[in-house]
């Protein structure tokens, strides 16, 4: 059993607090994602757990061990770093047998478990190199080999693929996703990638300013985002976004925007909203569409605006296009060519819009 | 000729001239080792060799027959000894201490560290010299005139913060990340900095020894201060010996000078290859 309870736990570097009182339950063989922009605490709490940093206030336990006054080395976990942090003057072998050797066991068993643990990540074949005659992936498996093979009760990874090119980052991340079906240990995983968090993830925690800003499975964050800002984090393109105040208009509270374009509240928030409050108002690329190459939405609001610019991606079309003063993005399905000053008429889905609270960030 | 050839030929014509500055004295040290002392006497002088011996190393190592100066020989052996001890001991002290330093600095973060740095980087910019006669009267208060442990005490005050200033800066290259996986991997930190960090910075390491060994091997003025007899005088000190009231054995001096060069030279060049870095390249992103 390896769950990672987190407690009201606090960092502070001199004055500034980086995490800050934070709770989390991390549920055995869970694979957890700590996702925020930098600075936003998610390093300096997987180091916490390391025990890499100092715990300033609360607790953490690993399985039902408190480790605050633990060393590393007495926590069990394995971590694996940005950079690999490869020992550069022992071959693969070495490199993946060190921590075996530290912790005393025969040679024999060693050998097995780094050739196990080489088997696993397919890097048999460099076993006798030196980190430097490695490519950039090839290091990455030997820093994963490295964890795996100590068996630890939980991984940490501190951003592993970001000094990874494009292809390759998305092969790794697959065989990160791979290598947890096969070792099924408890993960907590480290990055500010969305995509990574998204596709890795059982579950995501969003972090912001040393907080925990939401905590749920990657659909309930792209479905029900909490705050405004995991609202526009989560998803790619970002949710387009705008301010707006509530005012009653035909007897039906509405969204005034800054440009003075009124669009009705959805029937669903109707109740939990007042006249006079500030808002802002979110909906993604898909669900704003011209209506010439899409299927109109139930419940929609209609405008037209002439586009931007359009980028086709083959699956589907991004365009750009203005909603009062500001640029926001559409994206279709439908092989259609669009050319820039195309004047369109947009459908936007209103069951599929998202309200926050201007003041709070909280979703209403 | 064009311009680039005419550079070149001035550029070399000037090395060599350089080179000839620098290495002339070095050369004549040696040529006079081996030469008659009339020969380095000959007024006016004679520049080409017209024959060499080595009846001076004989003498100096072995005590040979009664010198042509009609002197004692001097005791190589004992200043060699001296020489040895002191220096050895000087270097190891201060590698093991500076290295520890250097560490400290690198690594950890405490109050006022960059004023600490300074403070002992400050330290070397004293002349040695200038130290001699505060650092006589203690010792003779304490009782440490003409003895190792006084000198080597010198030797390795005067190492510790150029020891500190090089390992500080080899083990700031390698990366913070290294021990801490090394921690997560089971070690202490003791374990870390034995396993990991240590070798990583060997050469960093070795070139400081080095360093510190030639300071203390060729030391004059502070030594000749402190060490007054057999018991202590290092082998640069006892150069003076072949210093009578009236006459000096030139060839003499010059054969110990050679004798003092060689371990010297011999270090310089482990020097130049220990400074070829590069170890920790291929351990993180390459």
């Amino acid at each position: 059993m390896a769950k990672v309870s987190l407690q009201g736990v606090s960092k502070f570097y001199g004055k500034v607090q980086a995490v800050k009182k934070i709770d989390l339950e991390i549920i055995d063989k869970e694979f957890l994602v700590l996702v925020g922009p930098s600075g936003c605490g998610k390093s300096s709490s997987l180091r916490m757990i390391a025990g890499l940093e100092e715990i300033d206030e609360g607790v953490i336990k690993i399985g039902d061990k408190e480790m605050n006054n633990l060393e590393p080395r007495e926590r069990n976990v394995s971590m694996v770093f940005q950079n690999y942090a490869l020992y550069p003057h022992m071959t693969v072998e070495e490199n993946l047998g060190f921590s075996l050797k530290i912790a005393g066991l025969a040679k024999k068993e060693i050998e097995e478990r780094v050739h196990e643990a080489a088997g696993i990540l397919d890097i048999t074949e460099f076993l006798q190199r030196k980190p430097s005659q490695l490519s950039g992936g090839q290091r990455q498996r030997v820093a994963m080999g490295r964890a795996i093979v100590r068996r630890p009760d939980v991984f940490l990874f501190d951003e592993p693929l970001s000094n990874l090119d494009a292809k390759l980052r998305n092969q790794m991340r697959t065989e990160i996703k791979r290598l947890h079906q096969k070792v099924s240990t408890t993960i907590v995983y480290v990055t500010h990638d969305q995509v990574e968090a998204m596709t890795l993830a059982d579950r995501i925690v969003i972090m912001k300013d040393g907080i925990i800003e939401q905590i749920g499975t990657p659909l309930d964050l792209f479905e029900r985002p909490a705050t405004k800002f995991v609202a526009t984090f989560i998803g790619s393109p970002s949710m387009n976004m705008i301010k707006a105040s509530i005012i009653k208009h035909n007897d039906q509270l509405s969204m005034k925007t800054n440009d003075g374009i009124i669009v009705p509240v959805p029937k669903d928030k109707q109740n939990s909203i007042s006249e006079g409050q500030n808002i802002s108002f979110g909906f993604r690329a898909e669900d704003i569409v011209p209506l010439k190459f899409g299927q109109k939405p139930s419940s929609a609001w209609e405008m037209q605006s002439s586009v931007n610019l359009a980028e086709p991606l083959g699956t589907e079309t991004l365009i750009f296009t203005n909603f009062g003063e500001i640029e926001i993005v559409s994206r279709m399905f439908t092989p259609e060519q669009v050319k820039s000053n195309d004047n369109l008429n947009f459908a936007l889905n209103l069951d599929r819009t998202y309200l926050f609270d201007e003041k709070s960030g909280l979703a209403i | 000729m064009n311009k680039k050839q005419i550079n070149n030929i001035l550029i070399w014509f000037s090395a060599i001239i350089l080179i000839i500055l620098i290495m002339t004295p070095g050369l004549w040290v040696v040529l006079t080792a081996f030469r008659p002392q009339v020969d380095v006497m000959a007024k006016p002088a004679v520049w080409i060799p017209r024959n060499l011996n080595l009846i001076q190393f004989e003498t100096m190592l072995f005590g040979g027959s009664e010198g042509s100066m009609g002197r004692s020989p001097i005791p190589v052996l004992s200043y060699l000894r001296n020489s040895l001890i002191i220096s050895f001991t000087s270097t190891f002290i201060a590698v093991l201490v500076g290295t520890i330093g250097g560490y400290g600095f690198a690594r950890h973060n405490f109050k006022h560290k960059n004023k600490y740095f300074l403070l002992i980087m400050l330290t070397r910019t004293i002349p040695g010299i200038s130290l001699s006669l505060p650092i006589f009267i203690i010792f003779s208060k304490i009782g440490l005139i003409d003895t190792h442990i006084g000198i080597i005490l010198v030797f390795v005050a005067l190492n510790i913060p150029f020891t500190i200033w090089l390992t500080d800066g080899f083990f700031r290259q390698i990366p913070r990340a290294m021990s801490e996986v090394a921690m997560t991997d089971g070690c202490t930190k003791l374990q870390a900095f034995w396993h990991i960090e240590l070798p990583l910075s060997r050469s960093g390491i070795a070139s400081a020894g080095i360093f510190a060994f030639l300071i203390s091997w060729n030391e004059y003025a502070l030594v000749s201060n402190l060490a007054r007899s057999t018991d202590s005088k290092t082998l640069t000190v006892g150069l003076m010996d072949f210093t009578a009231q009236f006459t000096i054995n030139w060839p003499g001096m010059c054969a110990l000078a050679v004798f003092i060069i060689i371990p010297a030279l011999i270090l310089t060049f482990m020097v130049q290859k220990h400074l070829v870095t590069g170890l920790t390249f291929g351990g993180v992103k390459g």
